[in-house]
């Protein structure tokens, strides 16, 4: 007879996840109480890249702000940028003129397909794949060439304003733009021959991460986030915003709700967006036409205008000065960015600086769940699950 | 679309429990409840027919200093079913706790987390009232009014002791421009000024 072992507590395993794993897509700390393989609880650390956003906006007029909003989500600042102009539109009143609306549309769904483009590939990163971050970057290069030449930066922008945006669009940026637009679902193919039916892809995201539509909402999900579980909510069609109404574009939806459904309604909306871009750019050849509102209380006079009216000299100095001041109240606008509801609270005192901005940033409640959503999943899933969520620290940290 | 809100503000008002009193701004409606049964408020927000705001989109504090109860405690909702939304104000003070929510909503544990850090905002029942977005060790409320916008320390890595120290701010004063035009804004008293009484 073997003696029988004395049985030994078996202590729970705690390890750290982070702040430097390229997994953790930017500086996030997991701490992770793991049983053998199997993840019992994570503790997510944030906060590393906070740099007090909301406090500095309250010492800056409204147009010193709208830089700010580049640098939440800057994978995708015009969507970021949007939010706050729309919440500013809402406090003055202010029409945002056509053409201005179309060119907001153009650029918030390039901003989709960069946010998406990245977010597809490095999740394929994630679990293994090297080569589909590489095919990405190459399309999202070429998008940052149209930001870059709309208004002269590639990541921070700028370009969005109270009243419309910055500058018109030169006619040959849009004939590049679309025949970008042509091309690019060829790109989406490839990529989806290199990711979609790949059996280590599917093996590592099909049933990891499930979220039923109840746990969704009751955990404050929104974009992708909802749909991969099968619920049609999509602002753009819901709360309609801007002229997304004359648009034709579809909501592409999940059905189990696991990581590998936010992956295909990604992928689908990206090619959704496409659409959007080309029939944008159909537009923007017909419609001709002021980009910026014309009220001069608001948004700056053209500059030609500026070198010969007294008036106008006034005003562009009054407003890069003093900028202009919002009657006093509290708004909340929103947008549906390519992670989620992005949305900004106002409050303003009737001033020109806002009293309060709180920026409600989508990836906030998604790495909240990071908690629920990997208990019992492996320690390998855990990856998995954070590349699904589409997490970037830009905005959660703010 | 504002009279359907005002409409749903009254019937609010009249049936919800704890509620003040609503408005209607900007299209939006906004309403007042007492801090202390905002669970009850909040639930029969969630279940009501007539609301099913099953959604906690947000959870934020503002900062009034010059009233007594100086924090505002603002919950913005959603319906996915009524596609409407609605904004909850609740107010307290630095040392009164508001109930935490988050038995009803569950998201609401990081949205507290995040006011306790930013205002000192206490959240009675919350399960675990940690800091969240600051550094560990730190100290004070940075999105409250009084506090300074330079912070009172910073930190560098010193080679000698081969660690990152803290040490007091050096820069003196936070150039804080003022913009706002003398004729309307202004509250102070501009050179000159004596002469003109």
């Amino acid at each position: 007879m073997v003696p029988a072992i004395p049985e030994t507590p078996v202590r729970k395993f705690n390890i750290n996840f982070g702040p430097q794993h390229p997994a953790a897509h930017g500086v996030l700390r997991l701490v992770l109480e793991l049983d053998g393989e199997i993840v019992e609880r994570v503790d997510p650390h944030i906060g590393l890249l906070h740099r007090g956003t909301e406090k500095l906006m309250e010492a800056r007029t409204y147009l010193q702000n709208i830089p700010y909003f580049d640098r939440l989500d800057y994978v995708a600042p015009m969507n970021q940028e949007h939010a706050f102009c729309l919440a500013i539109e809402k406090l003055l009143g202010v029409e945002v003129p056509i053409r201005g609306q179309i060119i907001r549309v153009l650029y918030s769904e390039i901003g989709r397909i960069l946010n998406h483009l990245l977010n597809v590939t490095t999740q394929a990163m994630d679990v293994g794949a090297l080569t589909p971050p590489l095919w990405g970057f190459e399309e999202r290069e070429k998008l940052m060439v149209f930001y870059e030449r709309a208004c002269g930066a590639r990541l921070h922008s700028n370009y969005f304003r109270p009243g419309g945006v910055h500058q018109d669009l030169p006619p040959e940026l849009v004939e590049d733009i679309d025949t970008w637009a042509k091309a690019f679902p060829k790109i989406c193919d490839d990529i989806e021959g290199l990711i979609t039916d790949n059996r280590i892809f599917k093996q590592r995201n099909v049933d990891i991460g499930v979220v039923s539509k109840e746990e969704a909402i009751s955990w404050g999900f929104s974009g992708v986030m909802v749909r991969g579980s099968g619920i049609a909510w999509d602002l753009r069609r819901s709360q309609p915003y801007e002229n997304y109404n004359d648009f034709e574009f579809d909501i592409p939806l999940g059905k189990n709700g696991d990581c590998y459904d936010r992956y295909l309604c990604r992928m689908q909306e990206m090619r959704e967006s496409t659409k959007i871009i080309r029939q944008a750019c159909e537009m923007l050849r017909k419609t001709h036409g002021p980009v910026l509102s014309e009220d001069n209380k608001v948004a700056p006079p053209r500059r030609a205008e500026m070198k010969r009216s007294m008036e106008a000299l006034i005003h562009h100095f009054k407003l890069y000065t003093e900028g202009f001041k919002t009657p006093a109240g509290e708004v909340y606008a929103c947008v549906e960015a390519p992670k989620g509801e992005f949305g900004v609270f106002v409050v303003s005192d009737g001033t020109n600086k806002p009293y309060r901005c709180k920026i409600r940033a989508p990836g906030f409640p998604h790495l909240a769940a990071m908690d629920w959503m990997n208990r019992g999943h492996q320690l390998a899933d855990v990856s998995a699950i954070l590349g699904s969520l589409d997490i970037v620290f830009g905005e959660i940290d703010r | 679309m504002s009279e359907a809100l005002e409409l749903l503000g009254q019937d609010i008002v009249a049936r919800a429990p704890g509620v003040l009193g609503h408005s209607v701004a900007f299209g939006e409606l906004t309403i007042v409840a007492r801090a202390a049964s905002v669970i009850d408020t909040l639930t029969f927000l969630r279940d009501d027919a007539a609301c099913r705001f099953h959604q906690l989109i947000d959870l934020t504090g503002v900062d009034y200093p010059e009233r007594a109860a100086r924090f505002d405690v603002v919950y913005h909702l959603l319906s996915l079913v009524k596609n409407h939304r609605i904004r909850l104000k609740v107010s307290t003070d630095e040392d009164t706790p508001v109930p935490s929510v988050t038995p009803v909503f569950p998201v609401a544990d990081w949205f507290e987390r995040e006011a306790f850090d930013m205002y000192g905002i206490f959240f009675d029942g919350h399960p675990d009232l940690r800091r969240i977005l600051t550094d560990y060790g730190f100290h004070g409320h940075p999105l409250r009014k009084d506090f300074p916008m330079t912070g009172y320390v910073e930190v560098r890595y010193d080679d000698e002791l081969k660690r990152v120290v803290y040490e007091p701010v050096k820069i003196t004063e936070f150039r804080a421009f003022d913009f706002l035009s003398p004729w309307e804004g202004a509250k102070y008293a501009l050179p000159g000024d004596e002469k003109a009484q």
